[in-house]
């Protein structure tokens, strides 16, 4: 019962903190760059002024793009439910592995190619294919990753995963080092980043994920920004939940929930910090270049497992 | 430092030789390929110093200072020195483009491994899990020799190649006798000198360093 | 002591010829100094015969039949080479094709070679023998640069690489070899020796030995000359200074063959089984056949000569691997007869090509009629080399040959193609080069007569009778390897 509770919770910090995140790295940044900053609460006044607009639909937009942003915001939530970020005691995770998670973003993906491509305008079509590209290299990395991870810990669950990385008598190893950096590349890449994609221009020569979503407006723009504000916020918890389990509860009793929450908050805000200092170190990519980017990121991981045989 | 510990950094330090030489296989600019090579004879003494340590042998302690004096400091500071004199500036030209010489370097690793296998069956040394390491150190050197144009590259393959050689005695036996290891050393040494006269004559003979362009010598001529 | 002197006088040289630099006298000095290796040489060889292997230096030093045998031969080729190339680098220099810095550089390292190969051979420890192999190609890389030529750049470079990575897996076979060794005899310097190695092979770990082995044949491969691993060869010896030829083809390679099959006995001891003499045969048999078919395609002389080189190393490799006392004596009589033929070979090339300006073979001609030394010379060679009787390679030859129709028969035609090709391919060009006219720009020179006479006369000699102590001496060797 307590399970169940736990998840609900999740899903709720994950939809309402979401914005607050991408909040957090724009004050952060803008510290940085030393500009003055829009405020941690933009985002929501942004979702809210989004909502609040009627919806301009292109005349021949068929269901896949009325659907698309639903969808989207569907799976990012289902997703939120396995990853552990406040209890390794959720109910989900047990119908879900990371293999299954990789899978759901996968559909997000797809969809929302296919909604760029739906109206029919050169941006949208490029967009998709610049989408697919990135996605094809990024989640052969991103399983490699996840695999070597789940060698390591014999799960591929991310609870079990998070259970045995923060359990007692584990101790630090190169495979493991390797999959991390191999999981922030793509992490960069798959959230749309710098290096890869440049989520605050709209300059149509370097655009990747904004192309595709160029079409949409009002609710359907709200949803989907939404969606991907979760997005970066999960694949941060998954990076803590894989790499640094700390203070993630694992007995099944509410008490513990407060304590995770607040070490919650302090990694996330630690990693938006960490994600400022890689997005102002680096210039964006040539598109032409991100393979060799993907490339290494699958390299990485790919050492990881090998020095996971090797080594270990 | 216990055994555990001693063994665990050795392992950490052996991934980041690993990491090293990929890294030179995609690395595109002389400049960054020559600090990764000192990057790695910089771990390479360091996991020497704490095999010297942990295993009580302390003829290790000299190879380290060698290793650290030789190619971390000496050499890459030769290079630098020949980079700049003869003007080097373009990036380093591949044969094969990088990706596919990622994968084959990828192979080798898996090819030592299997290569290594038996060895490391054997041995009961701590360092032991690191030979198939070492033995990928060498043949990513030797990938790199093939696949590059430019004779300074070529060196660095070179080098890079005898440091998986050192590494590979380090981890397999404790290090080899220390007149072994000096003679290796000062060959290394020797070897350095020759290639920087050689750059200087290619360079006058060829103006440039462009291995690509000797190929006069062909069979049937 | 005399041990001592023979390692100390080429290094001594070398030294002494960095100041000498040069001058006149610099050749003479050259000459004395070889001639006091030569003769420490056979003072060290008649120790030996008279008492049996030895050890000297504290274990570090190690001398048997087998590999005394082989630093006289060392000794007396360079000896040989020497008095050669006093006339042949006084003449280059004339031409202007080495300068000043050039011929003291040349002399300083030619004693630095003789003095790696020797090392190679005496030393006692297997990482000391690595590291006067590669002394052994560094010291003559820059020789075979020594025209900075284009293409005698391009061939050193290649030469330079390409053993590089060789040896570098030679190397890692040592290690290896330490490896296995070390679990035996314990840490330390102790268990890299050849003379506690040899006494517990049978209890070194038969996979290790194995892998080691396949390490150490391709990197020992490479500086022996052998397919696929040959690509260097005919490049570095085409391009240097004839003398370098001279002593690469005659005396580098055989040291690398003698690392080598030594590594082969331990391996064989370890593993109870013919495995690496499998390979050993397989590397050599590929040799033989690619180069004999190499032979028909050259145009340049010393190319040519080159490529017959690695045509009888794979002889020799092919006959150690296929074991037996026949095999082996023949494969040892092979190694001095080939030294011996070969750089006499070189010898009358170098004034050949002196005498035509060039290297090409079609511009080669008439040489009987416009220098009877350097035709005669060239044509007996060549006859000795392609294995016509009564030379000695002819002997060594029909041992090895006998010995494979025995143990090996199927490898028998291969064999014979290879040298029936070899045979028709050097005799064709050759008879061609020696006949004729004088073509006009063909200049008359004084040729060193001592250096081929002697060379030839010794192939000849051990032709037609093999001498009692050198018959005793092999077979002593035939011993070591068994």
């Amino acid at each position: 019962m307590n399970g169940s509770i736990v998840e609900i919770l999740q899903i709720v910090i994950l939809i309402g903190l979401a914005p607050a995140f991408a909040g957090w790295i724009k004050v952060v940044k803008c510290r940085m760059q030393g500009r003055t900053s829009p405020g941690l609460f933009r985002p929501y006044r942004d979702l809210a002024k989004l909502f609040s607009k009627d919806i301009v639909l292109a005349e021949n937009a068929s269901w896949i793009f009325r659907f698309t942003p639903y969808l989207v915001f569907g799976t990012v939530i289902i997703a939120g439910a396995v990853v552990p970020m406040l209890s390794t005691n959720l109910p989900l995770s047990l119908t879900a592995d990371a293999i299954v998670l990789v899978g759901l973003f996968g559909i997000a993906r797809f969809f929302t190619a296919l909604a760029g491509m739906d109206i029919g305008t050169a941006f949208g079509g490029m967009g998709s294919s610049r989408e697919m590209m990135v996605a094809s290299l990024a989640e052969p990395a991103m399983l490699m990753a996840i695999f070597t991870v789940s060698l390591l810990c014999g799960s591929t669950s991310l609870s079990g995963i998070a259970g045995t990385v923060s359990g007692a008598g584990f101790i630090a190893k190169p495979s493991l080092a390797f999959a991390f950096f191999a999981f922030v590349l793509i992490a960069l890449a798959e959230n749309g980043r710098i290096p890869v994609d440049n989520p605050a221009t709209h300059l149509e020569l370097t655009m990747l994920h904004e192309a595709m979503i160029l079409e949409y407006s009002g609710r359907h723009l709200a949803l989907i920004e939404w969606a991907g504000m979760m997005k970066l916020f999960l694949f941060m918890a998954i990076g803590s939940a894989l790499f640094f389990p700390f203070g993630i509860d694992a007995a099944d009793n509410i008490s513990g929930i407060p304590q995770a929450f607040v070490f919650l908050v302090v990694k996330l805000g630690a990693a938006g910090v960490v994600l400022v200092l890689i997005e102002t170190g680096l210039a964006k990519m040539r598109l032409f270049r991100l393979t060799e980017f993907l490339g290494s990121a699958f390299l990485m991981a790919t050492l990881g497992m090998l020095s996971f045989f090797i080594l270990e | 430092m216990d055994l555990q510990t001693a063994a665990q950094i050795n392992s950490f330090l052996a991934a980041f030789v690993l990491l090293t030489a990929f890294g030179m296989l995609a690395q595109k600019r002389i400049y960054s390929l020559i600090h990764l090579f000192a990057w790695q004879g910089f771990f390479l003494s360091i996991n020497t110093a704490i095999v010297a340590y942990v295993a009580g042998k302390h003829h290790l302690y000299i190879s380290s200072v060698l290793t650290l004096s030789l190619k971390v400091i000496a050499l890459p500071y030769i290079l630098h020195i020949l980079v700049v004199k003869l003007k080097i500036r373009k990036e380093v030209e591949t044969m094969v483009n990088i990706p596919t010489t990622m994968l084959i370097g990828i192979a080798l690793v898996i090819f030592s491994y299997y290569l290594t296998a038996p060895v490391t069956e054997l041995s009961r040394l701590i360092t032991r899990s690191t030979i198939a390491v070492a033995l990928a150190t060498v043949m990513i050197g030797l990938l790199m020799m093939i696949t590059r144009k430019k004779a300074v590259t070529q060196i660095i393959g070179f080098l890079a190649m005898e440091n998986g050689l050192f590494f590979a005695a380090t981890s397999a036996t404790y290090g080899m006798p220390l007149v072994v290891e000096l003679g290796v050393a000062l060959d290394v040494l020797i070897a350095a000198f020759i290639f920087g006269i050689f750059f200087f004559h290619i360079h006058t003979t060829f103006d440039s360093l462009d291995v690509e362009q000797m190929t006069r010598l062909k069979e049937g001529d | 002591m005399i041990l001592l002197i023979l390692l100390g006088v080429p290094l001594f040289a070398a030294a002494a010829l960095v100041f000498v630099g040069d001058r006149r006298l610099a050749p003479e000095v050259n000459i004395a100094g070889s001639a006091a290796t030569f003769a420490a040489g056979l003072g060290l060889a008649f120790q030996v015969y008279g008492q049996g292997p030895m050890t000297a230096g504290g274990n570090f030093f190690f001398v048997d039949a087998f590999n005394v045998y082989l630093a006289v031969l060392t000794s007396f080729v360079s000896m040989t080479t020497a008095v050669f190339s006093r006339r042949y680098m006084r003449r280059e220099r004339e031409h202007g094709r080495v300068g000043h810095w050039g011929m003291r550089f040349y002399h300083s390292m030619f004693q630095l070679f003789i003095f790696a190969m020797l090392l190679c051979l005496l030393t006692n420890n297997i990482g000391v023998l690595w590291i006067a192999m590669e002394l052994a190609t560094l010291s003559t890389v820059l020789l075979v640069s020594l025209y900075r030529t284009p293409t005698a750049i391009e061939a050193a470079w290649k030469y330079f690489i390409l053993c590089g990575v060789g040896i570098a897996q030679a190397l890692f076979g040592t290690v290896l070899l330490y490896f296995a060794a070390e679990k035996v005899l314990g840490e330390g310097g102790e268990a890299l020796l050849w003379t506690n190695l040899s006494q517990v092979s049978d209890k070194l770990e038969p996979t290790v030995l194995s892998l080691a082995f396949v390490f150490l044949m391709v990197g020992y491969g490479t500086k022996v000359g052998l397919v696929p691993l040959h690509n260097w060869l005919p490049d570095a010896h085409s391009e240097g200074p004839t003398p370098i030829s001279a002593v690469l083809s005659g005396l580098l390679l055989n040291i690398a063959l003698y690392a080598l099959v030594r590594c082969k006995t331990l391996v064989d001891g370890s593993t109870h089984s013919h495995r690496a003499g499998d390979i050993m045969m397989w590397f050599g048999i590929i040799s033989i056949i690619v180069a004999a078919f190499s032979l028909l395609r050259q145009k340049d002389i010393k190319r040519m000569f080159s490529y017959s080189s690695i045509e009888h190393m794979g002889i020799a490799t092919f006959a150690f691997g296929l074991g037996g006392p026949i095999a082996t004596f023949g494969a040892l009589l092979h190694m001095l007869v080939h030294s011996l033929a070969k750089s006499s070979i070189f010898f009358t090339v170098g004034h050949a090509s002196q005498m035509n300006k060039t290297q090409e073979m079609d511009r080669i001609r008439g040489l009987i009629k416009g220098n009877p030394l350097v035709g005669w010379g060239l044509i007996l060679g060549a006859m000795a080399i392609v294995g016509m009787p009564p030379f000695g390679v002819f002997t060594s030859e029909f041992l090895i040959l006998t010995a494979t129709m025995k143990d090996a028969p199927l490898m028998t035609p291969f064999l014979l193609l290879g040298l029936g090709v070899a045979f028709a391919a050097i005799l064709r060009r050759v008879q061609f080069m020696v006949s004729g006219d004088v073509p006009s720009y063909q200049k008359p020179m004084k040729a060193a007569h001592l250096p081929v006479v002697v060379h030839m006369a010794l192939v000849l000699l051990i032709g037609l009778y093999m001498p009692v102590f050198l018959n005793q001496w092999f077979h002593r060797a035939v011993e070591i390897l068994k």
